[in-house]
């Protein structure tokens, strides 16, 4: 049945000519969160308690309370996260609309940029020059930036130095562009948040939370494994929990990955 | 002379560690006069409002005017001894482990005679000595003598050692490394002679400043530590926990936040949960290897050290969530000292004023220098203490808390 696309994807699923990848981190106590001044309100880490183990607080069953903020860990930003994104309708985890929830993928490699400069900035050229490779930028895709940052770990993940973050991220005007001239449905990265290290500094500051949220689309970050998507073809499955008024949530985020066919 | 304390071997794995066992603890609720004043590390003894003599044992009236007006009053510290006794044998449980003891009556200079504690380096009967009160392994007041001047070594006195927590030779785990008091607190200990020094640090990803200079400091070893974390805490203890003799909780979360404000509760919240149940966490961790480990040798576990701010003891407003959040520490300290008693285990609670550091930055002088206060743990803990103010504010809230605790409330919120 030519129309059973399911069917399809079930029989490409058990075949392998699809691939899950995974693209998330294990949820730890040890993975960095972001960090603001002191006096500032903070983002709670990633914690787990223990309610029992087959041990006197249950005998039979091992269960933990958790806590961490929405910010953890792999994280999806919702519209409502940014003061530009406060009054759009639907901007809030728990009325994500499910559709948005499944979406291609465009995957940039800048890993060898990142290697050489912290501070790397994707441009505008940066991907115009993808395009002329790939094509262009598919409406209500996710626009994927690989740094491979995702290898680092620590305090080399992090990478604080005394005048704050140095990771790679996108600069002001291509954000604003990818909104605006190719309607991304969202924009992520690999490093602790959807902007660069510095973007405190950049005008406007924190572009890619600016034009994003305000535009009503999406985050992804603390990525890993963009090293195994291909450039373009990937989808991705992205649903953060259901939060009530919820500004993000950790999530497990997936990429269905076609195998290339090599006869 | 007393033999300097060697630096003892590495524990044979085939034999049993011995257990702790505490000395007599029956005293009457006057007696714990003498548990108030060693705790501060005072010399106090009951004084007749009368006819102004000093007596002991506590009494209910004055043997000589029997008056009913019995205080606990300082009292001179000197005293001369009138005969000694070495025990070689005992039935005591306790003491035998510790055999041979020494002990004499004193003729104390405020008059009474009283039975004494002696330090090996007093001289035989007609010396004069000076008198401390001090704490036992039960934690209850004794007589301890010791000679008038210096002796090299005395602090290695075996039976002076028993009434302390001396970090000579004595690994110690000081919590938070990103505290101002850590530094300070490292150097001290070093200067003491700890044996090894285990400062935990949270969020290694996090740069700070002091890790140069704490790794720089011989037998200084950062160990991970979030006590935010109940993970982090175990598996720290399940490393090190039977290695920690003397534990030092700097941990501190200090961030204004007014009563009314929106975001209150979570500073609250996070103050609790690093200062609060970071302390539960560190003592579910840690105190029951602690405490088995009381009678370890001439360096077993001894002490568990919280560092406190004065205002929990009466709140300031300025400081309200701080203020709550110590309160709360301090009873859980004091729970903390009763189930580590067994083990013979001192909780020592440090009580500060506001600290020179950034985030009193606002607070007028005086404040306490973060070395000042390691100086003052690290004395604490040579003279066995269980309470100690430090700095102005400190020991003035103190002594007007003693005097009327709702002054000190009613002028901390003008």
């Amino acid at each position: 049945m030519s129309d059973d696309i399911l069917g399809k994807f079930a029989g490409a699923l058990a075949s392998g000519a699809v691939r899950v990848v995974d693209l998330t981190h294990t949820l730890s106590p040890d993975f960095p969160v972001i960090v603001m001044p002191p006096e500032l309100g903070q983002s709670a880490p990633f914690r787990m308690e223990r309610i029992s183990r087959y041990d006197g607080g249950g005998p039979a069953w091992y269960w933990n309370n958790l806590s961490f903020g929405e910010h953890t860990g792999t994280h999806f930003d919702a519209p409502i996260h940014w003061y530009t994104g406060r009054d759009l309708p639907l901007n809030s985890v728990d009325t994500l609309p499910p559709a948005d929830m499944i979406a291609p993928a465009c995957v940039i490699d800048c890993s060898q940029q990142a290697n050489e400069d912290a501070d790397f900035l994707l441009t505008v050229s940066d991907v115009v020059k993808w395009e002329e490779e790939h094509g262009r930028i598919l409406p209500r895709s996710w626009v994927l930036l690989r740094t491979d940052w995702s290898r680092k770990s620590g305090a080399a993940y992090a990478n604080l130095l005394a005048d704050g973050a140095h990771t790679p991220g996108p600069d002001a005007d291509v954000m604003r562009w990818l909104v605006a001239e190719r309607d991304i449905i969202g924009f992520g990265t690999e490093t602790i948040g959807t902007d660069a290290g510095q973007a405190g500094h950049f005008s406007p500051p924190y572009p890619a939370h600016h034009y994003l949220h305000g535009a009503g689309r999406y985050g992804l970050q603390c990525l890993t494994n963009l090293d195994h998507l291909p450039p373009k073809g990937a989808m991705i499955v992205a649903a953060p929990l259901k939060i009530q008024n919820g500004s993000g949530s950790p999530l497990r985020v997936l990429a269905l990955v076609q195998e290339r066919s090599t006869g | 002379m007393t033999e300097p304390l060697a630096r003892p071997k590495r524990k044979n794995p085939l034999a049993r560690t011995t257990q702790p066992l505490l000395p007599p603890q029956a005293r009457s609720r006057k007696a714990h006069g003498f548990t108030l004043a060693a705790a501060t590390g005072r010399f106090m003894l009951q004084c007749c409002g009368e006819c102004g003599r000093y007596t002991y044992p506590a009494r209910e009236a004055c043997p000589n005017c029997l008056s009913s007006d019995l205080t606990f009053q300082d009292a001179p510290t000197g005293g001369a001894l009138l005969s000694e006794t070495r025990i070689e044998v005992t039935s005591d449980p306790y003491f035998r482990e510790h055999m041979p003891w020494r002990t004499g009556m004193v003729q104390l200079d405020c008059g009474p005679v009283a039975v004494v504690h002696l330090h090996g380096d007093c001289g035989g009967p007609g010396s004069r000595l000076k008198l401390s009160l001090q704490l036992d392994r039960a934690g209850q007041a004794v007589f301890f003598a010791k000679p008038v001047s210096e002796v090299p070594h005395m602090e290695d006195d075996p039976q002076w050692r028993e009434m302390t927590a001396d970090p000579k030779h004595r690994r110690i785990l000081i919590t938070d490394g990103r505290g101002p008091l850590a530094l300070p607190l490292a150097q001290a200990l070093k200067k003491a002679g700890a044996a090894r020094i285990f400062v935990g640090v949270a969020d290694r990803w996090k740069p700070f400043d002091q890790q140069a200079p704490l790794e720089a400091i011989e037998g200084v070893e950062l160990v991970d530590l979030d006590l935010t974390s109940e993970r982090s805490v175990q598996d720290l203890a399940m490393d090190i926990g039977a290695k920690v003799e003397i534990l030092i909780n700097t941990a501190d979360h200090v961030r204004p936040a007014h009563l009314f404000d929106a975001g209150a509760a979570n500073a609250a919240r996070e103050a609790m949960d690093h200062t609060v149940m970071g302390l539960m966490r560190l003592a579910q961790a840690f105190g029951p290897v602690m405490r088995s480990r009381g009678a370890d040798g001439a360096t077993g576990a001894v002490a568990w050290v919280n560092v406190l701010s004065v205002h929990g003891l009466s709140n300031a407003p300025q400081f309200g969530v701080h203020s709550a959040t110590h309160a709360a520490c301090l009873s859980l300290s004091q729970w903390l000292r009763t189930e580590l008693r067994p083990g013979g285990i001192r909780v020592l609670n440090a009580f500060a004023g506001p600290l020179d550091t950034e985030w009193f930055q606002m607070v007028p002088p005086p404040k306490v220098a973060p070395k000042a206060l390691a100086d003052a743990v690290l004395d604490g803990l040579k003279r066995g203490l269980e309470d100690i103010y430090v700095g102005d504010v400190a020991k003035d809230i103190e002594a007007r808390l003693f005097d009327n605790p709702k002054a000190v409330e009613r002028e901390a919120g003008q």
